[in-house]
């Protein structure tokens, strides 16, 4: 799961970034001096305390360290570019690092954002990091979690949703018919879209590339995965831009079933669908909480009482996004 | 007795034999009317013959003189097997038959002269789509499409495509507006009917071309564009609506051109494209070729020469290289029609395509609007048989090669990438196009399969081939009248209608399984290959 928007623990510290780890004595070694060999200082740590009572399935990693961090000196008058730059490079250098000495995993260093991963059954993974307790560490206002692995590849916890860059969450459910396609163009696209472990990663990286690098509104981004048919472009008065963006990314079109469900760096919350309609998706809530659930038993269980009528299942050309006070917009592609 | 002369040319040394029954022919002569090559004539032979002619067997031996069709030992009248008298006798009493003992080839340079052909490579057999199949079905986590119900983009672009961060967008309360002219890009049926000139085919063959295109185009809308070839276009067909299915070409000889640039004022519509032919894969290296036997007047007229052998030089005169075809070529090209109209360059596959390809996407001005590779496998209507059958490139590999040497820099789908030369070639184009989309390819181009689907009897395996000769047996590669008139362009028109309809369903039913519903260029993935060399070239799975 990814947090985001954060509370107890980490309410103090929402401007420094945080870092997610799951790695090794050894791991967690290589990564301090990292970190102290590049000016980052650290402030604040947080640790769970973990819940070792036999039986629990899960494949724990020995340590899970979330620690945030003073940006270096030299960087306190730096651009936000330059500084989100920093944040991107210092991950993947760690992830680097641990990978080459199979010593962990980084999943995100971003202000305010914390990303918990495991193997395992969803209920005792929640059991070891105590997630039943309300003891009020761990809070956030906006969490993207989901609980079924990646099932066509191998089992690897970078696998597993949802991704995180620069920012920007993305879990989805379905196939990317066209990963190979989205992969080899993505991989030229930006430093940081690596990985791809997951075909589901594409998705991310897209909606990143969109809106943090072409800085295009977020309309785009389904016009970029899943783009209108030309017959129906001809009578659009945008016919212009958006054969244009058809063309320009066709590459990164999917085709295929997917809903995906993004939360972006502004604490809003977005989903759509492929554009056959091919997997499900349902927004619902009340005056408090605002959910997106790939199925609708999901938004039973945790709004059970919550206005069922006012439920929304956006279909194959529809955006909703969920603002930081709870106002869902949608529109049509 | 006669005396042995064993240098003299006899049947036995030709590429076929003439198989004729003197029991079934009833000596109508059609055969040998038919017979465009003079390859056979009616003589009288002296035979031992057997008859019996009363109510009861009386069977009688007897020495006869009787009329019997037989095939001339000449190396200039050598059959080709095109098969025109076994099509046109009504008894079934002759054929022709390929003769495996054949001295051709040794015999037919007497004079010095090279042997000059039309058609096709003879010589490579291989063929690597065949090793490829589908291999990656939908079925549980994503499903299969259904080719009948579902809506398929069966469209490619033709035109330089400019990357996203280069799109000169303005944004306006979370709009994003073009702010500045982008390089045309058409998106087009990603199956073009290519450069088959006016004085290559009979204007009847090129006219059934042309009139499936506009039928396909204003009846069942599909937007196919035919390459016109070079040499030119009829003057009407440039002043009509239909020039904007048409891609005029211009090569090494700019024949036609002049017809063209006059023409210019007079069009209403732009053509659909321009293509620079720099090589073409049957004959690489080497220029265009129309032997005087075809310059008729009307191709006189067209191309504005005197009849007379017609050779393009193998290079555009002032060219040196690449960057600068890309300044002259490109921007003339481009300036003459507004830079409304995009213009691409074919070359012939070659060890060299992949440079070629990126010098052209590296190119600052932005301006070449596709890239066409023709394989070895590609045809002519003329050419020396040393061309056609040594040298050239295969074409799969030459443009998957281009695809990934474009990914490797981020650069995939900038110029559309249209490969041709063989595909169609055992007659199933989509299966052929469907598989090179998969590699990379946006599109791709054929041209014999079309005139196949005129009647052309031309193959692999040495038949006919013979489109230089200015004798095309079904009326499509002659400008001989008699024989032009042997062509229905309607009957050739619909055959092409046809069998592009087909083609669409069988796209879509390929289409279909992998769940895609737009063209899966690059989805390398799709495919698996029983042959690990094939595999590993490719860099696709292989699969046992
Ligand atoms: S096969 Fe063709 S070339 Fe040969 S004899 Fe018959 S008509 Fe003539
Ligand atoms: S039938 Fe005509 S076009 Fe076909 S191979 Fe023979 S000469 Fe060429």
């Amino acid at each position: 799961m990814v947090m985001q928007d954060l509370y107890g623990e980490f309410a103090e510290y929402k401007d420094k970034p945080l870092l997610s780890l799951a790695c090794t004595q050894k791991g967690a070694k290589l990564v301090e001096d990292y970190m102290e060999n590049n000016s980052f200082v650290q402030v604040h740590e947080w640790i769970p305390k973990v819940n070792k009572q036999p039986g629990l399935d899960i494949k724990a990693m020995p340590y899970y360290i979330f620690r945030n961090y003073d940006y270096p000196d030299y960087l306190a008058k730096a651009s936000k570019e330059a500084k989100e730059e920093l944040l991107l490079s210092t991950r993947l250098a760690i992830r680097e690092l641990l990978e080459k000495n199979d010593q962990g995993y980084a999943f995100s260093f971003w202000p305010d954002v914390l990303t918990l991963k495991e193997i395992g059954d969803p209920r005792d993974i929640a059991t070891y990091f105590g997630l039943w307790n309300d003891s009020g560490e761990l809070l956030a206002k906006n969490i993207v979690v989901q609980c079924r692995q990646n099932t066509n590849y191998e089992i690897v916890r970078y696998a597993a949703h949802p991704f995180f860059i620069q920012g920007y969450t993305l879990c989805a459910n379905g196939e990317n018919t066209f990963y190979t396609k989205n992969k080899e163009f993505q991989k030229s696209l930006n430093k940081g879209y690596i990985g791809f472990e997951s075909d589901s990663q594409n998705f991310l990286y897209t909606l990143h590339y969109v809106l943090h690098e072409l800085k295009w509104p977020i309309k785009y981004y389904k016009h970029v995965i899943t783009p209108l048919q030309f017959e129906e472009l001809e009578n659009r008065p945008d016919q212009a831009a958006l054969q244009a963006i058809r063309q320009s990314l066709g590459h990164l079109e999917i085709n295929g079933p997917n809903t995906i469900i993004g939360m972006l760096p502004d604490n809003s919350m977005m989903t759509c669908c492929d554009s056959k309609k091919l997997r499900p998706v349902v927004v619902g809530g009340d005056e408090e909480t605002i959910a997106i659930s790939s199925e609708v038993c999901g938004l039973n269980v945790i709004l059970p009482d919550r206005d069922k009528t006012k439920d929304i299942y956006p279909n194959e050309r529809e955006v909703v996004v969920i603002n930081e006070e709870l106002e869902v917009q949608r529109w049509k592609q | 007795m006669e005396t042995m002369r064993t240098q003299e040319v006899t049947v036995n040394d030709l590429p076929w034999k003439i198989e004729h029954s003197t029991i079934r022919c009833t000596m109508c002569g059609s055969c040998v009317a038919a017979c465009t090559f003079n390859a056979i004539e009616a003589k009288m032979e002296r035979r031992s013959v057997t008859i019996s002619t009363g109510h009861q067997p009386e069977p009688m031996q007897q020495h006869k003189a009787i009329p019997v069709i037989l095939q001339k030992n000449s190396i200039a009248h050598a059959c080709v097997g095109c098969g025109m008298c076994e099509k046109i006798c009504p008894n079934k009493a002759i054929k022709p038959v390929r003769n495996l003992d054949s001295r051709y080839n040794v015999l037919a340079r007497s004079g010095g002269t090279t042997i000059k052909r039309g058609g096709r490579n003879n010589l490579i057999q291989e063929r690597t789509l065949d090793k490829i199949v589908v291999g990656r079905i939908s079925q549980m986590t994503d499903p299969s499409l259904d080719a009948e119900r579902h809506v398929f983009d069966i469209l490619a672009p033709f035109g330089r495509v400019l990357p996203a961060n280069k799109l000169p967008f303005a944004q306006e309360n979370g709009e994003l507006r073009l702010t500045a002219q982008t390089p045309p890009v058409n998106w087009i049926y990603p199956l073009i009917f290519s450069d088959m000139s006016i004085g290559a085919l009979s204007t009847r063959a090129w006219e059934a071309i042309a009139l499936a295109v506009g039928y396909l185009n204003e009846k069942h809308h599909l937007p196919v564009r035919m390459s016109s070839g070079e040499g030119g276009m009829p003057v009407n067909l440039m002043k009509s609506d239909f020039l904007k299915y048409t891609m005029i070409q211009i090569a090494s000889g700019h024949f036609g051109w002049n017809r063209i640039v006059r023409a210019m004022p007079h069009m209403n519509v732009d053509p659909a494209g321009i293509i620079i032919k720099i090589g073409q894969g049957a004959k690489p290296g080497d220029g265009g070729l129309l032997p005087a036997a075809k310059v008729a007047e009307h191709v006189q007229a067209i191309r504005g020469v005197p009849k007379a052998d017609l050779m393009s030089p193998p290079n555009h005169q002032g060219l040196y290289s690449i960057e600068e075809s890309v300044q002259k070529m490109f921007m003339s090209m481009n300036a003459a029609f507004k830079f409304r109209v995009p213009v691409a360059i074919k070359c012939a596959a070659s060890a060299t395509s992949v440079s070629v390809y990126n010098n052209l996407l590296r190119d600052p001005y932005l301006i070449c609007g596709g890239f066409f590779i023709d394989g070895i496998q590609g045809g002519t209507g003329a050419a020396n048989e040393v061309s056609l059958d040594h040298t050239g490139h295969p074409i799969v590999s030459k443009t998957r090669e281009c695809y990934l040497a474009a990914v490797k820099q981020g650069l995939q789908g900038q110029i559309p990438l249209w490969a041709g030369g063989g595909v169609g070639l055992t007659g199933n184009a989509a299966a052929d196009a469907f598989k090179m989309i998969c590699l990379g390819a946006n599109g791709v181009f054929l041209g014999k399969l079309l005139i196949q689907l005129c009647g052309c009897v031309g193959n692999e395996h040495g038949r006919c081939n013979a489109c230089s000769t200015g004798h095309c047996p079904t009326g499509i590669c002659t400008q001989d009248p008699r024989l032009v008139k042997r062509l229905d362009i309607d009957k050739a028109a619909q055959n092409i209608v046809d069998y592009t309809l087909a083609f669409d369903m069988e796209m879509r039913k390929l289409m279909a399984p992998v769940g895609n519903s737009t063209l899966p260029v690059g989805r390398s993935d799709a495919l698996v290959t029983t042959d690990r060399a094939i595999a590993e070239k490719l860099g696709i799975q292989y699969a046992c």
